[in-house]
């Protein structure tokens, strides 16, 4: 009974919904944030990372991950603002996803994140670079409702 | 009234051309007026150039992007794929009446890509030649 009440005080205190399986986070309703993201990617959820991250890159959009991505700055600065004002730190929340990340720590790519690298432990390099999926930062090609914010778990 | 009478005849003559122009002329007379600003000796876009471009392996940009058939394939009716895996419609007019319809979208993405690609902007005769071949496809 303990234990019961101990287990969901801890959900309770979670600030990212717990599903059966997998991962719930809001889905990306700003507009511009879809429209520009979604152009060369699915639209990650500014949940899956701090707003720090969120900040450094939209900084480097003239180098993201490889390619020039740059945004006229108006439109970068309305996408930033809409990312950190909802990371998986904003207004000082402590999402479960922030767990054993270091604040001296900026990731980049969510597949960095310490949650990500523990949700995929059992998966090997190649399930990531067969031409069904291509790259860790193509989550809809096994969570194919990844867009919408639901993450299965397998 | 000779003269307002050739005039007329010209006119007519010019209408049909400009009924049968196609939604990507307005893109192409752009770039083409981008083309002369920069260089004097500027004549017309050639396909064949810019077909050679688009398949040519450039140097100068990002590694993992060396040419515009990295995402684009080297079927340009054909779909194309970004390094993290997502669809790109068509390059070719043939199969996707869509390229070259907008001039902001024309712009943006030869900014973003020619830099990925090439290091720098694309030239106006570049993007011309490109576009032309694009459309005649």
């Amino acid at each position: 009974m303990k234990n019961t009440l101990g287990a969901l005080a801890a959900c309770a205190a979670l600030a990212v919904p717990v599903h059966a399986e997998g991962l719930q986070v809001n889905p990306v309703t700003h507009e511009a944030t879809l429209k520009e993201c979604s152009a060369c990617h699915m639209v990650f959820q500014p949940q899956l990372l701090p707003a720090r991250s969120w900040e450094a890159v939209i900084k480097g959009l003239d180098n993201h991950f490889g390619e020039t991505a740059t945004l006229d700055a108006a439109v970068a600065t309305d996408i930033a603002a809409y990312l950190t004002a909802n990371a998986a730190d904003a207004g000082g929340k402590k999402s479960r996803l922030l767990r054993r990340l270091d604040d001296t720590v900026t990731p980049l790519r969510i597949s960095e994140m310490p949650w990500w690298v523990r949700a995929h432990d059992e998966l090997s390099a190649k399930a990531f670079t067969k031409a069904s999926v291509g790259s860790k930062a193509n989550c809809i090609a096994c969570h194919k409702t990844a867009d919408t914010g639901y993450y299965s778990e397998d | 009234m000779r003269q307002s009478i050739l005039a007329a005849a010209l006119l007519l003559m010019a209408t049909p051309i400009a009924i049968a122009a196609g939604p990507q002329d307005a893109v192409l007379a752009n770039l083409a007026a981008q083309a002369k600003a920069a260089d004097v000796g500027f004549s017309t876009f050639s396909a064949v150039d810019g077909k050679t471009f688009f398949f040519s392996t450039h140097s100068g940009g990002k590694p993992d992007t060396p040419s515009c058939v990295t995402c684009h394939s080297d079927n340009v009716k054909a779909f194309g794929k970004t390094r993290a895996g997502k669809v790109i419609e068509p390059m070719a007019i043939s199969v996707n009446a869509q390229r070259f319809t907008d001039m902001e979208k024309v712009e943006k993405w030869f900014a973003r890509n020619c830099n990925s690609v090439l290091g720098r902007d694309c030239t106006p005769q570049e993007k011309g030649d490109v576009a032309t071949w694009l459309i005649s496809q």
